[in-house]
């Protein structure tokens, strides 16, 4: 261990700090860049730009959940509910949307009765909203672990989808509806605008605002963050209330994609989700991240699985990939971050 | 130089090093960008107290990481009873018989003190269970050994500061150590237990381990040490003999150039303004929270403007509760809480500083600095609403022009507002979170232990500062463990124990005795000082 520490040290000195310097700080992207190589080479058909719009919508939804997942981790917090959030606000959404619970008016282009996508945007928004803040007022208030409140939440909000829907799926949507999954600007997918849009916006409140700063500060170092007299347990709050919004997001615009809000949309989601923010490199522990890095983490993860299908990867191997993929990442991230001390 | 001869052991020793157990023979360190050791060397008897002394960066932490195996050096030799060694790793250094006990314990703090002095290495039964009444037996043999009288069951998180110390060291002499290393083991002790370290010392110096203690309070590197190396910039300043031990000539080592006082006294006193804050019978208030500190028994106090309140008081007299308190960090009782002569509501942090009180604290790493985080945003982190566009936005060049204002004023050495918190030395990153609360202009200012860890040279700035702050009429409450610094600085002082004020003296009439026997003795016995009551 310690030999090695001296070796990489002498190594360091004397290789330049500035290409290392360089190197640590977008380890993420240029292992994303390297396999794109890779996959470019193996099969030219990945480059095509229809494929690599395609690769971006893939990500598109669990991207969104992401840059919601980047504020709660800043905070050294976790969310494993976000799946099961964008369940429950997707089928809020659809049922606004349909003006009832059923299907049988599904079959219709424009319903007669029913209520316009921007109610059942707002609809899911808000319960998206309504559900982090509830649980963050759980981690704040009863001081029970961010892990342990969303692991029930994960438990509560699936639950309530399946009660409330008993089950099935609320299908058909009329065109303005679906245009938030289906629709383009230009060659831009929706989902990817809106993605890169409100990737922008989270970028610019984290890097640049007041808000942004107290986000840092308070997975930094918590009680130092108080005697800095921030108001701790708001701040808190906020972020789940932030990953919400993103999840009831997610589900509208997944529910639009699909013409059809499933019960069992979203399962296992929280786990490309907080792997999108981990290789990005923001750190489990708090106070160091930032949304560039969690774009490209999941763009890594979209990049990855498209790159396997296309050779003819079994899905099943994919999974194994996948995972070897993610633990590697984070450890070439680690590894030149630590070289560089 | 000497020739050498073959030991019965079949060692090859040098004649004359037969008293040497460890020798540092021209020890070299490089980092990008800094010579952290330079031609370094010096001996450890056996069974000696060797003091290590140094100003921050001098090289310290890098030639015990050397001892201890944590680093390898870039060149020089290490030999141990006269052979060489190279140590690659920590378990290399135990097994040669050095153990390092740094500030920072390594102890389990959710497992025994048992298991804490056997951790890695219990008494098994059939090789795989845990031989538990050997090891509670184990245990108390090498408790005795140093006079630690507690139960080997007990959690380590229930133990003092200095009782978890010598944990460290009965675990230390339960690998048989030869030599054991102390990172400035006294920083966390109070006076008594202080006495109590340098008594545990003596004992393992009869027992014939050698010790090497870094430190950054003198006197104690004169009561302790047989010799002391002293480092400057990397390089051996010298190594001192018993009877060469002095203050004046350790700072003239340390720093390379003679220093008359190691605190200077200014000449002119402050002017106490009005009066700034006024408590009476401030009191703890519960919380049920079984692992709170001191409880706080009835304190009046009145701090004016353009005065430096001293605090003084051992380890666990309640000062810091005193500080969280006023600072509305720890809920509290009173009578009265007035600031400026108007009752002041304070139940957090927040609402003190919106009173305009500051709060430097104690433990800079836990408690105040943002570790991962860069300068610019430790300095603004409570007065971002200072460096605001559109009210939401940072104004980035106005928060650099401010940080640019006091790194000038305050002479803090570091690269840019980008830099890296974690890579300024103690006393430049004390600076910074001075200038935090100095650039929300505050009224009352509480400094917890200003120069703790921080060296020579940058205590005496952090002195300047609080004297700069008290003349232009901020109160300031100073809180140290230190006597000399806070005689030196104090135009007031109040001494505490036990969560009670026992006294208060003026700088003028204030000795170290009159001040200890406040601090330790019962208030009814304390011969000098006016006496309160509460």
């Amino acid at each position: 261990m310690a030999e090695i520490d001296h070796a990489t040290r002498k190594h360091s000195a004397r290789s330049g700090t500035l290409a290392w310097k360089i190197i640590s700080r977008f380890a993420p992207l240029i292992f994303l860049l390297v396999m794109m190589v890779i996959f470019a080479i193996l099969e030219p058909r990945f480059l095509d730009p229809t494929n690599l719009f395609n690769v971006m919508r893939q990500i598109s939804i669990t991207g969104l959940m992401a840059l919601g997942m980047t504020f709660v981790i800043l905070t050294a917090g976790i969310d494993l509910s976000v799946g099961s959030i964008l369940a429950v606000s997707g089928m809020v959404a659809a049922a606004v949307a349909k003006g009832s619970m059923g299907n049988t008016l599904s079959l219709g282009e424009e319903d007669a009765i029913g209520n316009a996508w921007y109610w059942a945007l707002f609809a899911s928004v808000a319960v998206g909203i309504f559900c982090g803040l509830v649980q963050g007022l759980a981690i704040t208030s009863l001081k029970v672990p961010p892990f342990v409140v969303t692991l029930g939440g994960l438990s509560i909000f699936r639950g309530l989808t399946l009660w409330f829907s008993n089950g099935g799926p609320i299908s058909g949507f009329d065109s303005d509806y679906r245009w938030w999954g289906q629709g383009l600007i230009g060659p831009v997918p929706v989902p990817v605008m809106l993605f890169l849009f409100a990737a922008l916006i989270c970028h610019i409140v984290l890097r640049y605002t007041r808000y942004g700063r107290h986000v840092y500060s308070v997975g930094g170092n918590p009680e130092a963050a108080r005697l800095s007299g921030l108001a701790v347990d708001r701040i808190l709050l906020s972020v789940y209330g932030i990953v919400g919004f993103f999840s009831g997001l997610a589900g509208f615009v997944l529910s639009a994609r699909l013409n059809s809000a499933e019960a069992v949309a979203g399962i296992g989601y929280e786990l490309t989700v907080i792997a999108s923010v981990v290789i990005g490199g923001t750190s489990l522990f708090g106070g160091a991240g930032s949304i560039a890095g969690t774009v490209v983490g999941a763009t890594l993860i979209g990049v990855l699985v498209n790159g396997l299908v296309l050779n003819n990867v079994s899905s099943y191997i994919q999974s194994v990939i996948i995972g070897l993929i993610i633990i590697s990442a984070v450890a070439f991230d680690r590894y030149v971050k630590t070289r560089r001390r | 130089m000497h020739p050498p001869v073959v030991t019965s052991n079949g060692f090859i020793m040098k004649q004359a090093d037969q008293k040497v157990l460890l020798r540092v023979d021209h020890i070299g360190k490089h980092f990008p960008g800094v010579i952290a050791l330079d031609d370094v060397s010096f001996d450890v008897h056996h069974g000696e107290v060797l003091g290590l002394l140094g100003e921050n960066g001098a090289g310290k932490s890098t030639i015990l990481k050397i001892i201890s195996g944590a680093q390898l050096p870039d060149s020089g030799e290490i030999s141990w009873e006269g052979a060489n060694v190279i140590i690659p790793s920590p378990q290399a250094a135990h097994a040669l018989g050095i153990v390092t006990i740094y500030q920072e314990f390594n102890l389990v703090p959710t497992q025994s003190v048992a298991e804490n002095i056997f951790i890695g290495r219990e008494p098994l039964h059939f090789g795989c269970f845990v031989d538990w009444s050997r090891m509670r037996a184990d245990s108390r043999a090498i408790m005795a050994r140093i006079g630690l009288d507690v139960d080997p069951d007990a959690l380590v998180s229930e133990l003092s500061v200095a009782e978890q110390q010598m944990v460290e060291i009965a675990r230390a002499l339960s690998i048989n150590s030869r030599l054991i290393i102390m990172d400035e083991p006294t920083s966390a002790l109070s006076g008594a237990e202080v006495d109590r370290l340098i008594g545990i010392v003596c004992t393992l110096k009869s027992q014939g381990v050698s010790v090497m203690f870094v430190t950054h309070r003198l006197e104690e590197a004169i009561a302790l040490c047989d010799r002391v190396t002293i480092l400057r910039d990397g390089k051996l300043a010298a190594t001192l003999e018993h009877d060469q031990l002095n203050i004046s000539t350790f700072i003239e080592l340390m720093v390379g150039r003679a220093a008359s006082n190691l605190y200077r006294r200014p000449e002119r006193r402050h002017q106490a303004g009005e009066i700034r804050l006024s408590v009476r019978n401030l009191c703890s208030a519960d919380t049920g929270d079984i692992r709170r500190g001191t409880v706080l028994r009835g304190i009046d106090l009145d701090v004016r403007g353009g005065e430096i309140l001293g605090i003084a008081g051992l380890v666990g007299a309640g000062r810091t509760e005193l500080a969280r308190a006023i600072f509305g960090a720890d809920p509290k009782l009173y009578d009265s809480f007035l600031i400026n002569g108007e009752p002041a509501n304070i139940n957090s942090p927040r609402d003190a500083i919106k009173y305009g009180i500051g709060l430097v604290p104690e433990d800079r790493k836990q408690q105040a600095l943002f570790l991962q985080l860069a300068i610019r945003h430790n300095f603004s982190v409570a007065s971002l609403e200072r460096f605001l566009r559109a009210r939401v936005f940072v104004d980035e060049p106005m928060e650099e022009q401010e940080l640019e204002r006091f790194r000038g004023m305050m002479n803090v050495r570091m690269t840019g507002p980008d830099q890296l918190i974690s890579n300024l030395s103690g006393g430049n990153q004390q600076k910074i979170v001075l200038s935090r609360w100095l650039s929300l202009d505050p009224k009352i200012l509480i400094v917890d232990e200003p120069t703790r860890g921080i060296d020579v040279a940058a205590k005496a700035e952090v002195h300047e500062i609080l004297d700069t702050l008290a003349q232009r009429g901020i109160a300031v409450i100073v809180i140290s463990s230190e006597l000399p610094e806070v005689m030196a600085i104090a135009d007031r002082i109040v001494t505490m124990r036990e969560g009670r004020l026992t006294g208060e003296l003026s700088p003028a009439a204030a000795t170290r005795e009159k001040l200890m026997s406040l601090m330790a003795l019962d208030a009814a016995s304390a011969p000098w000082g006016e006496r309160m009551d509460g």
